[in-house]
């Protein structure tokens, strides 16, 4: 079995899959990665909640503008054509449905796409949500990107979530470190799986059916360091 | 003469009375008044309710949680790193927070500014944030009510403010600020930088002078 994609090769097979001229909203951690990415000669405007379009590459070391970050908080440049607005604006982009694509992480997923990534009702920390509902609810697609399964092995991909919901069918792929998985109207298609893992291996680590696309491929990223 | 400009945090900050909502500008780091914040700490008022989404450990910010002056806290991301005030403030049972989304807050605050009462929006329907609230479909789509947040003052920062208080963002600091501007009844704007009444383009001014009470220049490194 080849290995399982690392967090960068996660995100460089999630963004080969955003076309040229989308406008893209990458979440906190994991997704913001993406944008390092995207294959020569496509060009899209990214957005960030806290009021930027057009975010470039992250600030180099020394180079970093405090009030130029994104909703995480780092430091970013902003490209020739950018812009910056008010939170008001920021989010009339997002809940008047001019986002083409969100790329959250996440907790749970469920196989009608419903998603969970705010609280830990178990844990000690504050629950916080940030733009994340907003963006669920609004975004034209929402690709999901995640470890297939938590790290003592118990499925993220489920019949139902079990954690407090971010936002209903709203999920429409799932790009893990052993799978693509698509949420469609009749449940979850593999579309990409790593070479040398079988669909019923896979099935075992999934706490919904799954099955393989017609024209299923194998998952596969270039070694990035 | 119209004259805006308040040269002390310690005076603007003067008539913010126990009790009162404020509204605080920033989001992470940039665009938090912590000048206007730390005159505020220094007051010690009692009770207030803080709506923001600045990063609650940015100087001025952080010392009101810790010496109590804050009871409650409207935000869409309460969380902190590095420490487990929050935590420890709400399992003493001293401070209540209210999770809102992020673009919700945002549109509460602006409705409130421009004379909204209620708005309807998709944002955490089917969540446990949508417990309690009016539902409602309109085109087959279903929609929760949220309410307008109006602040009995508004903390903002501004890159540059003129004597009738028009204000200039820097970045990614103009955020909230501008919305919340609009919707404090008083708003208290900390600019780095006074501008000239008539300096400032009037194309690119972004909050217009009428949504700011006073404009208070206090240099960057504080």
């Amino acid at each position: 079995m080849s290995k399982p994609l690392s967090r960068m090769q996660i995100a460089w097979r999630v963004a080969q899959d955003i076309d040229n001229g989308c406008v893209v909203n990458l979440g906190a951690g994991m997704p913001t990665m993406v944008s390092d990415f995207l294959p020569a000669g496509r060009e899209v405007m990214f957005h960030a909640e806290n009021g930027i379009l057009g975010i470039g590459p992250r600030a180099a070391k020394g180079k970093e503008d405090p009030d130029v970050i994104n909703a995480g908080g780092q430091a970013v440049t902003l490209l020739p054509g950018g812009s910056y607005f008010h939170h008001a604006d920021s989010f009339a982009m997002i809940r008047g449905g001019h986002i083409d694509i969100a790329v959250l992480g996440a907790y749970e997923v469920s196989a009608q796409g419903d998603l969970a990534n705010w609280h830990l009702p178990d844990s000690n920390v504050t629950p916080a949500v940030g733009g994340a509902m907003d963006l669920a609810a609004c975004a034209h697609r929402l690709f999901v990107m995640m470890d297939y399964c938590s790290r003592d092995g118990t499925p993220k991909i489920l019949k139902q979530c079990t954690l407090p919901l971010t936002a209903r069918r709203c999920v429409n792929s799932i790009y893990t470190d052993l799978a693509v998985v698509d949420v469609i109207a009749d449940g979850l298609v593999v579309r990409e799986i790593i070479e040398g893992l079988d669909l019923k291996t896979l099935q075992d680590k999934t706490g919904a059916p799954i099955r393989l696309a017609d024209n299923w491929r194998i998952l596969s990223a270039p070694d990035i360091s | 003469m119209i004259d805006k400009i308040v040269t002390d945090p310690v005076l603007a900050v003067a008539d913010i009375a126990d009790g009162a909502t404020v509204l605080v500008g920033g989001f992470a780091w940039a665009g938090v008044p912590s000048a206007l914040l730390e005159a505020l700490a220094e007051r010690q008022p009692r009770n207030l309710t803080i709506a923001t989404n600045a990063n609650i450990g940015a100087p001025g910010l952080m010392r009101l949680f810790e010496t109590g002056c804050v009871r409650k806290l409207m935000s869409s991301f309460p969380r902190m790193f590095n420490t487990t005030l929050m935590e420890d403030l709400c399992k003493a049972g001293k401070l209540v927070l209210e999770l809102i989304p992020q673009g919700t807050l945002a549109e509460r605050i602006r409705a409130a500014g421009a004379g909204i009462p209620a708005f309807y929006t998709p944002a955490a329907v089917g969540t446990p944030l949508a417990a309690d609230k009016e539902h409602r479909d309109f085109a087959g789509v279903t929609y929760i009510m949220e309410t307008a947040l109006a602040g009995d003052v508004a903390l903002i920062m501004a890159a540059k403010g003129d004597r009738w208080g028009n204000l200039v963002y820097n970045k990614t600091a103009r955020n909230f600020n501008p919305i919340m501007a609009m919707a404090g009844k008083l708003c208290l704007a900390q600019v780095a930088e006074v501008a000239e009444l008539g300096t400032l383009n009037p194309e690119q001014i972004i909050t217009p002078g009428i949504f700011v009470d006073q404009v208070i220049p206090v240099t960057r490194s504080t």
